[in-house]
């Protein structure tokens, strides 16, 4: 068996898990200075998300951390290339931790709403860079023969890897709108769903033009054919136009379900796009890292994959009964009695 | 060049040095705090003590905290071996990759979503699942630092690995995870958090009792954090001394910097003190007091044992390696090793005369004792960092003992500037994490603890969350 297309396969999910979840509780953490108008509803938008986001972070960590043991020259060439990008999540993600932490701990406004815009700057940010980051793999980073990065910080924006962080971003938040549709009662729910309805256009129609736009540039830039990438972008698209429609049909489970499948299948659109390699080199094509090349021991990879298979199955378990413990939905009053 | 290449290294050592120092002042409490937390919480559910409910969720609101920014600052670390450290990682990733994607795996799931379980669940979970769900926290935070001191125990003793094209394979999970060196070295590290953790119950009992607040109710916060501090610092000096000898085994250039012996020895003295030494031209100290056969005792386990010295090894490593500098920065690891050892020692002195104050009945009356056990907060912070120095700079030169120097591994592609700004950026908001912490841990520790099922009962909507 091809253990490293397994876990080139393995890190596609991981992101594309991070996609899904962390993507509403950053969507959330956007529309939190935005969406409601009492300090009670900040907070119960802060409960949907309270019991799960730092799990659904572990996702981007473990993605780190199997790109490390299973492709050490990726994780090398991109972390260290990506430098500055990768501080700046760094950054968006410290600050977006420690709001959730301290937003609480002091009645103060200003307190209260320094934290609410560092939830928001930090989700926004982190998207955004993830975003960028992660396209730029597609369309292309200068590496040198040695499979060393080559550029700068500048190397890493065109329009197209811009352009899919901002359709990132816009199809986070609409994931969290649809999110908090499911997950608030009466005024909060209601403008969620008013929010979500007014998104629902623009994020799938960007997303849409991400997505066929990363297959023309992996036609273009890494060799790849029509087939097969155009299939996850055409389930993107499909999916997030029934979000629309589920959404306006008043079928907020379905939106949902549907804004989830569309941040999967941007991870997916970009893995497929970028297979057989892991980073395209860009002027010099034949420079790219591949997944054989950068890969680790098939010893090693046997033993992650034992690994895997044990503990992925245990992990989906517990968090899928997080979110079922969690069900309720939460009001702008507590409803804990 | 060479110069520009020296600084460059040196930027990322300093960055990876004050990161990681940094991050070590947060896991220590979370590794020992989760288990007594979790220990007070389950006193309730069996014998219905409101007490220990109460004393539960209010050690539960520091650990949050705490947790907190060990999360944040963790992201740091995972992130920076690619990102200061390419040549290391791609070096390295085979074997010292698989331990980290096992620890996300296993502990950081586990850790992450049932803390989201314990701190929101109180009324959503039966009273059994929801201690269930703390015992599980506690579980993978011990276990996540299984795997972290697994993959650093590979580092100062590479086993279970051969290196292939110029890269470390693995060769045996097993003999990496049975690695002598990471046993004794992850036991270390658990009584190390217990210590921390009992410490800071103690010292936070102490502070509420010399205002004469809720001493009844801290008083069992007191017999409890002694219970486990006592025995456990106790333990710990043995386990630290016998981690000393697995050194001398695998490292021996690592005990010999530590103690400054620059020739083999036999029976060998322990320095308690010394003034210069520290250095090749000056291999003799101008003053000291040392204890004959200490130092044999410690290191190898009997009475006239030989310890290699600095210039015998160098001697050996030039042979075996190459011509180079093989002894690490001794002055560092001299002193590094007698901080940690003598901070460790007054740990167990407080805790002891603690528990003789208590068993006297006058813990809560005695002034002298109660600021002492407030300043004693500090001492298994100290002995910690203290002890990460000594492991790490004795390791010097290397990055991974005898395989891969330090000089060797850093990132080609992010030039001193990069790192000067990623330095600068991460103190920056690193400060402002410290300060703030500092703040909340401190307000926090002097509330009085909530009471239980009372209109006030703030907990049912998290006192510890939101």
């Amino acid at each position: 068996m091809d253990l490293e297309l397994l876990w080139f396969c393995l890190i596609a999910i991981l992101w594309a898990g991070y996609f899904l979840l962390e993507g509403f509780d950053f969507g959330v953490g956007m529309l939190l200075p935005f969406l409601p108008r009492r300090e009670e509803d900040r907070k119960a938008m802060l409960h949907t998300i309270g019991p799960v986001w730092d799990g659904n972070e572990v996702w981007l960590i473990v993605a780190g951390g199997a790109t490390f043991a299973a492709f050490p020259a990726w994780y090398a060439t991109m972390f260290s290339g990506f430098y500055v990008a990768l501080l700046l999540v760094l950054c968006f993600l410290i600050i977006r931790v420690v709001s959730f932490e301290w937003r609480s701990k002091s009645e103060s406004s200003g307190w209260r709403s320094l934290w609410t815009w560092a939830n928001a700057i930090g989700s926004a940010g982190a998207s955004l860079v993830w975003g960028v980051g992660l396209s730029c793999l597609v369309s292309g980073v200068p590496i040198d023969s040695d499979g060393d990065y080559a550029g700068t910080f500048w190397d890493l924006f065109s329009p197209y890897t811009v352009f899919a962080g901002l359709a990132v971003v816009l199809l986070f938040v609409f994931h969290g709108a649809t999110f908090l549709t499911l997950r608030t009662v009466g005024l909060l729910r209601d403008r969620a769903d008013v929010v979500a309805r007014r998104l629902a256009l623009p994020a799938a129609g960007l997303a849409a033009v991400f997505l066929v736009w990363t297959v023309v540039v992996a036609m273009d830039r890494n060799d790849k054919d029509l087939f097969p990438p155009v299939l996850p972008a055409a389930l993107g698209i499909v999916a997030l136009l029934l979000a629309l429609v589920f959404l306006f049909r008043g079928r907020n489970a379905r939106a949902f379900a549907m804004t989830g499948l569309g941040a999967i299948s941007v991870v997916a659109t970009l893995f497929v796009s970028l297979y057989p390699r892991v980073m395209v080199s860009s002027p010099d094509f034949e420079n790219s890292l591949t997944v054989d090349g950068a890969a680790s021991s098939h010893y090693a990879l046997a033993v992650m994959s034992v690994v895997a298979l044990i503990f992925v199955p245990v992990v989906l378990a517990y968090q899928g009964w997080t979110y079922y413990v969690f069900r309720r939905r939460v009001g702008g009053s507590p409803e804990l009695s | 060049m060479s110069s520009l290449a020296v600084t460059t290294v040196d930027l990322a050592r300093l960055q990876f040095a004050t990161t990681s120092l940094y991050h070590f002042l947060f896991v220590p409490l979370t590794l020992g705090l989760a288990p007594l937390v979790a220990v007070m919480q389950t006193l309730w559910y069996r014998g219905g003590d409101e007490a220990w409910l109460r004393l539960a969720r209010f050690f539960g609101t520091l650990m949050l905290i705490n947790f907190a920014i060990g999360v944040a600052t963790g992201l740091v670390q995972e992130f920076q071996f690619g990102m200061n450290w390419s040549i290391y990682s791609e070096f390295v990733g085979d074997v010292f990759g698989a331990p980290l994607a096992i620890e996300g795996l296993a502990a950081f799931f586990l850790e992450s979503t049932f803390l989201g379980l314990w701190i929101f669940g109180w009324d959503r979970l039966s009273k059994r699942v929801h201690l269930a769900t703390i015992w599980l926290l506690a579980l993978g935070t011990w276990l996540s630092a299984l795997f972290i001191i697994v993959a650093n125990s590979w580092m100062q003793r590479p086993v279970g690995s051969k290196i292939v094209d110029g890269r470390a394979e693995l060769t045996s999970v097993w003999e990496l995870l049975t690695n002598r060196f990471a046993i004794w070295a992850f036991i270390h590290v658990i009584l190390v958090g217990l210590t921390t953790a009992a410490m800071l119950v103690l010292g936070v009992a102490c502070w509420h009792f010399l205002r004469g607040r809720n001493v009844e109710l801290f008083r069992k916060a007191a017999k409890l954090a002694l219970i486990v501090a006592v025995p456990v610092s106790a333990v710990n000096l043995a386990v630290g001394s016998h981690l000393g000898v697995v050194i001398t085994d695998y490292q021996p250039m690592k005990i010999a910097a530590t103690e400054a012996q620059w020739n083999t020895c036999g029976p060998c003295s322990f320095s308690l003190f010394q003034i210069g030494g520290f250095s090749e031209d000056d291999q003799t100290p101008a003053f000291d007091i040392a204890i004959p056969h200490l130092l044999s005792l410690l290191a190898t386990d009997s009475w006239n044992g030989e310890v290699q010295g600095m210039n015998q090894v160098q001697e050996e490593y030039e042979g075996e390696y190459g011509s180079g500098n093989y002894i690490p920065p001794v002055r560092t690891t001299y002193w590094s090793m007698r901080i940690m050892a003598y901070a460790g020692t007054l740990v167990f002195l407080v805790a002891a005369v603690g528990a003789f104050l208590y068993r006297r009945r006058s813990l809560e009356r005695t002034r002298w004792f109660l600021w002492t056990g407030i300043g004693a907060i500090a001492l298994p912070y100290i002995s910690a960092l203290a002890g990460w120095l000594l492991s790490e700079v004795g390791r010097q030169p290397w990055i991974v003992q005898g395989l891969l120097k330090t000089a060797d591994a850093n990132s080609p592609s992010v030039g001193t500037a990069t790192i000067w700004l990623s330095l600068a950026v991460l103190a920056l908001l690193y400060g402002v994490l410290a300060v703030v912490d500092f703040v909340l841990m401190r307000r926090y520790a002097r509330l009085d603890p909530p009471e239980v099922g009372g209109e006030g009962d703030e907990f049912a909507a998290p006192a510890v969350g939101y």
